[in-house]
This record gives structure tokens, sequence and C-alpha cells, in this order.
């Protein structure tokens, strides 16, 4: 990997850092603190299943806030403040700027899941006292869930490459709910007749399948994840995300910088 | 070999939501700049200066023409190798220190890490901002945010340098001194490109300009050539409080001032005005021909009104 994309990344993870992105992390240490203590008085026998789906869908919901609201300005926010004239007027290739801010902000979502997945799995002690074997598949739930924060990163970074903030922001939000719906509106696409058949099928299937990626709910029963499952996931949202960052590139390649 | 190479150059943005027009923002410009020399791009606001420098930066794609710097074409990787550029009015990551800022670009320019440190002390000492180097620059004043701009386009030793308006935001020291950088820049062999529209910088400092106006190229030309011509005049000064009469005649226009006149007179008439001063007992001061400044160069290549508007000396 060219070193410039490197310094582009450890430069967008030190902006994250700074803008104190991670502060995120003491509203979720209040809220699994707070559910621990709560779960453990209100609830017999679920305890673990009320963490994990709390603590899960608090892990996804504020990476998912931070992948929106700092990717769609990764580039936009560049060429309005005209940061990006000093880095372009060097020997550093428009992709490789692109694909420098998407490993920075990725690597900043990794690092901020690793640090909740902290809090998880201190709160799943607090409450069971011990760790059970199931408590695996909570490890493998927060591998997809940063599967889906590397898809919505690239997809905020699309809309990033040629729109404003506050339309990257619309285009990427009302994409992440249509994908968390994904797999309903292919039943639907199944459903209809003719050409909305055609229309609803090929929706279904440009939009991000995020809830393919979705077993919080499956891992808070503790049902096994399939290795088949992990992997074919892995390569959807790989795929998913190298063809948005194929489409950033390719937009913010031709664009003018006015 | 031309440091610059502008052949035809041109840019056209369409402008409009649902009705598309055509706006051109520089019409096909042909100009070249010699290595080693200091070379002023002059215009009013909104002449084209900044697009034309955008375009050789490769920030936006032309609509026709091209443009070779050191021999290589503009959207080359190693020609940026070798070029320095501060824009207009430079705003930088203001999350990080000085010294984090110019660590990073030194970075993306390919400076050796051995010498990455070294080279950013060296140039923060340059530009006087040694004392600041760990402070944010969210906490920089206007003009040392100017100061940086200059210390990031110079970091990596690059052998073209291209500056947007670098005097602006700066006070007369910091005018002062960016000037004396350039000179030294030129002493270095470096071959300085930059866009103004104060002509009293352009007049000191550059071999040669361009006047561009409206996106178009009005005239180019050595300063010492552009401000060469003669008009035929010749400005007298000797102290007096008055013209005599005997001069009246002779002199186009006249100034009293204490006990100094100042009379500009056709070269012509020279030798009989310096007479009939004599005889009239006058002690000359000076007598020097009439040159035309860069700023009436400048006046002469817009139309008056639109030069009224845009231009500072």
């Amino acid at each position: 990997m060219s070193s410039r994309i490197v310094h582009i990344a450890s430069n967008t993870f030190r902006e994250a850092v700074r803008d104190h992105v991670l502060y995120n992390l003491i509203a979720f240490a209040l809220l699994m603190s707070g559910a621990a203590i709560l779960v453990g008085q209100i609830s017999i026998g679920i305890e673990r299943l009320v963490v994990v789906n709390l603590g899960l869908a608090a892990v996804s919901l504020f990476g998912v806030v931070i992948a929106i609201f700092i990717g769609i300005g990764l580039v936009s926010k560049e060429i309005e403040k005209r940061t990006l004239y000093t880095v372009l007027s060097r020997p550093v290739e428009r992709w490789e700027f692109i694909v420098g801010k998407f490993l920075g902000l990725a690597g900043t979502l990794v690092v901020n899941t690793a640090f909740m997945a902290i809090g998880v799995f201190a709160a799943l002690l607090y409450v069971s006292r011990a760790f059970d074997r199931a408590d695996v598949w909570v490890l493998v739930a927060l591998y997809l869930i940063v599967l889906q924060f590397l898809m919505i990163t690239a997809i905020a970074l699309l809309f990033s490459s040629f729109s404003s903030p506050l339309l990257s922001a619309v285009f990427a939000f009302s994409l992440f709910v249509v994908g968390s719906f994904a797999e309903d509106l292919r039943g639907f696409a199944a459903m209809v007749p003719g050409l909305s058949r055609w229309l609803a099928m090929g929706a279904a299937y440009l939009v991000p399948n995020f809830s393919s990626l979705n077993v919080i709910t499956s891992v808070a029963h503790e049902q096994p994840i399939t290795r088949q499952f992990i992997l074919s996931g892995s390569l959807y949202a790989l795929l998913y995300t190298g063809m948005a960052l194929c489409g950033a590139v390719l937009i913010f390649e031709r664009r003018n910088l006015k | 070999m031309s440091a610059i190479e502008i052949l035809g150059l041109e840019k056209t943005y369409s402008v409009g939501f649902w009705q598309k027009r055509q706006k051109c923002a520089l019409r096909p410009l042909n100009l070249s700049v010699e290595e080693g020399e200091i070379f002023g791009f002059l215009g009013p606001n909104g002449a084209g200066k900044t697009t034309t420098l955008k375009l050789l930066m490769g920030l936006v794609f032309p609509s026709g023409g091209s443009a070779r710097i050191l021999g290589m074409e503009i959207k080359d990787p190693g020609m940026k190798a070798q070029i320095g550029f501060l824009p207009e009015q430079p705003y930088f990551y203001d999350y990080l220190t000085a010294n984090e800022l110019l660590e990073y670009y030194a970075q993306l320019s390919g400076v050796a890490a051995r010498e990455r440190r070294q080279k950013v002390s060296q140039v923060l000492a340059r530009v006087g901002l040694e004392d600041v180097r760990r402070t944010q620059l969210r906490k920089f004043s206007k003009g040392m945010l100017q100061r940086v701009g200059i210390a990031q386009a110079i970091l990596h030793d690059p052998k073209v340098l291209f500056f947007d308006e670098p005097m602006s935001g700066l006070d007369p020291m910091g005018r002062r001194e960016v000037r004396d950088l350039m000179e030294e820049l030129k002493r270095q062999g470096k071959t300085v490109f930059f866009s103004t529209h104060i002509l009293s910088d352009a007049e000191s400092l550059c071999d040669r300009v361009a006047i561009i106006h409206l996106g178009e190229l009005r005239g180019v030309g050595a300063v010492a050539d552009l401000t060469s011509s003669v008009e035929g005049k010749v400005e007298i000064i000797w102290h007096g409080t008055a013209v005599p009469a005997s001069l009246k005649a002779l002199t186009s226009e006249s100034h009293i001032t204490g006990d100094t006149v100042r009379a500009v007179v056709r070269e012509a008439n020279q030798d009989a005005v310096i007479d009939a001063l004599r005889r009239e007992g006058m002690r000359i001061i000076s007598i020097t021909p009439v040159r035309t400044s860069l700023e009436e160069y400048f006046v002469r290549k817009l139309k008056p009104s639109e030069a009224a508007a845009g231009v500072s000396s």
C-alpha cells in the first residue's frame, strides 16, 4: 500500500480523535453500566439476552451515526475548507486520498467498536458473573457490525464525493434505513407481478443488505452462526464496500475543485 | 527549457441548474515562464488568475489546451514532487499544530523520514513560527496562517513555486519578508510564479509579468520593458516658488510645493527650459525622464472603468 494512503488515513484518525469523536464512548459506558445494573434488578433469567441485545444495538447505532456524520464530510468538508488544495498539489493521486480517508474513518470505527465491545463484555460479566461459550458469538456479531460500518462509511464517502454534507447525510441515512429492511424488500419483490417485480427486485439487490449482516437477535438467543454465513457475509460486505469506493473514486477523479 | 509552458489552456464551466449555460473562466492562454524567473500574474479580482493556478495544480481540469511544468505534463505525479503551491487565503487542518501539519505535508511530499524533522524546523524558523510550532493552528491569526502556507510550499525544496496572492493578509513587515523570501528563492535558482492584484509588489519583484483580465491575456513582458517606454517628456524639479513667465509656454504641467517647483516638459524643450532656469538664477534639483509605471501600463490594458474597479497599488 502506498505510504501516502497510510499518512492520509492516520491524519483522518487523528482528526476524529481530536474532534472528540471517541467521547461517544462515555455515553456508551454510561448506557451499559446503567443497563447492567437495571437489568440485574428487574429481569430474571434473561439478563444476558437483554444485555446482548441492548449492547449490540447500541454499538451498531453509535457506529452508524459516526460513520454517516463523519463520512459525509470526509471529502466535501475538505473541498469546502480548501484543505484539499495543499494535499492534491503534492504527489498524491485522487484515489489515494479517497482510500486514505476511508481507511482513516474505518480505523476510527474499529477502535471505537473495540472499546464498546469491552463495555458489552464487562456488562455481560456483571450480569452473568462468568463468561459462557455462547459469548463467542457476540464477537462474531461485533465483527459483522464492523462490516456494516465499512459499507456505510464507503456509501457516505460516495455521496460526499459529489454532494453537499446535508444531502449526503439524507442519502446515506435513507440508504441505511432501506438497507436494514432489504430482506423484506426482496420478499416484497418476489410477490409483486410484472414490471414492478423487476423494478423492486433491482432496487432490493442494489441497496446494501444490512439486514443479512444483522445477527444480534440470534446471538442474544445463543444461536450459533455458521462459518459459511460469516464467509458469505464478509464477501458481500467487502464487495459492496469496494464497489462504493470505486464509485467515489470515479466521481472524485473527474471533479473540478472550484 | 521553460519552467512553465502553457499552450492554449482554457476553462469553461457549465452554470445553472436546469438551463445550463457556459461561462468562460479562462480563454485560451499561451504563456511561457523561464527557469529562475520571478513571474507576476496580474489582474483585478475575478480575472482568471486563481483559475489558471488551479488548472496548473490539477485541481480543476482544462476544457482545452495543455501545460507542462519542468517539461512534464500537469497530471504527472512526478511533476508535483517538484512544485510548491500556496493557495489564496490558505486554510489548514486546524486541529494540528504547525509542526504536525508540516510533518504531514513532508510525508505526502515524499521527504525522507531522516530529513523530515530537520526540514520542518528549518522552514518554521524561516517563516518566523519556531516559537509557536506546538500551537494548534486554530489559534493562529490570518497572517500566521499565511506564513504556514508559505512554509508548506517551500518545505520540500521544490524547483517551481506557485503563490496565489502571497501578500494577502500580511502586515507591512510580513509583506517585506515575503518579498525577501521570493528574492532569496530566485537567488537559489527557483522559479516563482505568483498572482497578485497589488502592482507595487509585482513592480518591485518580477522579472516579467502577464496581465490577465476577464479570462483573457492582455499583455506580457519584462517589467523593465513595460515601464521604460519613455513618453518623450522629462520632469524638472527646481527651488522656487513660481514658474517664471518665460517658461509657462514650455511646460505642459507644473506643481508648486513649498519652495519646490515640479514641471513636466517635452524632451525637445528640455535645453531651453534649463537655460531659462539658469538665466533666472533658479537652482535645479533634478531632471528625470518620465516613464510609464506598471500601474499605468496595467490601466491601459484594461478599460478605464474595469481598471478603477479592480486595481490597487
